[in-house]
């Protein structure tokens, strides 16, 4: 574990019990009445989800920033999330989001078949040299162009207004009212993708020479290639399943990790987990805690961070600081 | 073990194409732009199947070679030496420690010495000019300790010293039965240091031997389309326009 991990394991560490005592009524174990049911069956619940879809989203960002060679990636880019979300909106015209596991359940088709259909463009020319990154780019593009203009449709032919307020506001990704089954879907999910996110590290590393050094220091294209849809469909398709559009995550965590790190890919991925799952815990508190006369939505929160943020970025970009 | 092409040819790039090459020399790949120099290293690296013919190592296909076998035995620079990422000098070294999976301190610390780079070890490679920044990506290549050494124009950003040095370090490679193999554009550095010239033009080869007859007036006049003439003793010639 090297020292960025440390640093943000121990943030997590002092976090993850506070953020079960704060909210819209701070609890006090000794005091509040139902203090167990409340902290069991409400905070507990929603606090490990956003550490485990935090986890996720920052891994996923870190592996994509080193896989195309850019700190502006995101996952979100890649059309996975966009297709997640499209499978759920879906299931909300049909009516079957009422049903416990359906709504997960087509947002995480969407998000695989987002993969396939990535893995099957982009698969095909990864082989060579040159090429299958942009390529890898241009048919993620595409997909969340795609997913985007079919979610869009959706919405203007909604059934009736409750299922298209609920789909709105859905897409506004959030975790109030999750519970231990949403826990359960993710999971599974997030630790395979991290599993497969870990396993792409090394190759990601060879990948800071570029495709071509890469290949010349053994690395497959096409195995790295399926590593990181799978890793990153997985992270962000279950990610999007229990809690709509979280975006900006995988953006912001690995610069705010890089600076702890020697940089390369590999020594990024498991800080950037951590600070991943601290950040979303941190925001997700957060929301419960501001005085507003609805919970504001953490998809939202998060973008209103995230979007100064990248201009940030842009801006350091153009004086050529990172 | 030697390193060869059997009649490749890679559709508008290189036109059946043959060569062996032997461990323990130094060979140079010339030719103007847009000969197949790179294309050809490609297929010699293995990273590039040809459309026809085969690259093979030791009489092995490379298209068949596990690839982390062949990245032990081949190491590779490519002519675009972009890092994507501020890394320490000594942490891109270790990068050609990647096929072997270990981290061979002694290799990345021989490789720095090579290169000139000991003193330059934890600097983010950004603080380097470009010579040394060419300097630590050969580096990376020699940490591997390959059996082979591809270079795609590795002397282009160097000073005249340390082309000299990194020129030395390759010689002392060969005599340890390395076999090296250097696209150079300097053809009087392939002259006076490479054991073996191939020359190429329009992806096909033009000639094959020893930098005195590969590369001599006629040949030069025929492939770059220039009158020059070599002027010095051998090992220390310098072509001169006529």
């Amino acid at each position: 574990m090297n020292r960025a991990a440390l640093i943000f394991a121990g943030l997590l560490i002092i976090a993850f019990p506070l953020s079960l005592l704060a909210g819209r009524v701070w609890v006090d174990p000794s005091s509040t009445p139902n203090a167990a049911l409340i902290l069991m069956e409400l905070r507990l619940p929603r606090s490990i989800l956003a550490m485990v879809i935090g986890a996720g989203l920052g891994a996923a960002g870190a592996a994509m920033q080193g896989y195309l060679r850019n700190p502006l990636a995101d996952p979100g880019l890649f059309g996975i999330a966009p297709m997640a979300a499209l499978g759920a909106v879906i299931s909300f015209w049909f009516g079957y989001s009422a049903s416990a596991y359906l709504l997960p359940s087509f947002a995480l088709l969407g998000a695989g078949a987002g993969m396939a259909m990535l893995a099957l463009i982009a698969g095909r020319t990864s082989a060579g040299t040159g090429g299958g990154i942009a390529l890898f780019t241009l048919a993620g593009l595409m997909i969340a162009s795609l997913a985007g203009a079919l979610t869009a449709l959706a919405i203007t032919l909604s059934p009736n207004a409750f299922a298209l307020s609920e789909i709105v506001l859905w897409l506004n990704g959030a975790l109030t009212d999750r519970s231990w089954r949403e826990v359960m879907i993710a999971v599974p999910c997030v630790a395979a993708g991290l599993l497969l996110l870990t396993l792409a590290s090394k190759p990601l590393d060879a990948m800071t020479l570029g495709q071509e050094a890469a290949q010349s220091l053994g690395v497959r294209p096409a195995a790295l290639l399926w590593l990181l849809v799978g890793g990153v469909g997985l992270t962000v398709g279950a990610s999007v399943a229990v809690a709509g559009i979280i975006g900006f995550v995988g953006l912001i965590v690995p610069h705010l990790v890089r600076p702890f790190t020697d940089r390369l890919p590999s020594s990024l991925i498991l800080p950037s987990a951590l600070a991943g799952a601290l950040l979303v815990l941190v925001a997700d508190s957060a929301v419960r805690v501001l005085p507003l006369v609805t919970e504001l939505r953490l998809g939202i929160a998060l973008s209103l961070i995230g979007a100064p943020f990248f201009l940030h970025l842009l801006l350091k970009m153009r004086r050529g600081r990172i | 073990m030697s390193l060869a092409a059997s009649n490749i040819s890679v559709q508008g790039r290189l036109d059946g194409v043959s060569v062996q090459l032997e461990p323990g020399q130094i060979t140079a790949i010339c030719g103007p732009n847009g000969a197949g120099k790179s294309t050809l290293m490609s297929c010699l690296a293995g990273l590039l199947v040809p459309d026809s013919g085969s690259a093979s190592l030791g009489g092995e296909p490379l298209a068949t070679l596990n690839p982390q076998r062949r990245a032990q035995m081949i190491g590779y620079l490519p002519q675009d030496g972009e890092v994507a990422w501020d890394v320490a000098v000594r942490n891109l070294v270790a990068l050609g420690r990647l096929p072997h999976r270990d981290r061979g301190e002694k290799a990345i610390e021989a490789a720095l010495e090579a290169v000139h780079l000991t003193q330059f070890a934890d600097r983010p490679i950004s603080t380097l000019s470009g010579g040394e920044k060419a300097r630590a990506l050969l580096a990376r290549v020699f940490a591997g300790e390959p059996d082979w050494v591809l270079a795609d124009e590795p002397l282009a950003a160097l000073d005249f010293y340390h082309q000299h040095e990194v020129l030395a370090s390759l010689h002392a490679s060969a005599k340890l039965g390395a076999g090296v193999a250097l696209v150079l554009h300097d053809l009087a550095l392939a002259m006076n240091h490479a054991d073996r010239v191939l020359v190429l033009k329009g992806g096909r080869l033009i000639a094959d031997g020893p930098p005195e007859t590969a590369l001599d007036e006629a040949n030069i006049i025929q492939t770059w389309g220039v009158a020059a003439r070599w002027v010095g003793e051998p090992g220390a010639r310098a072509l001169v326009t006529s």
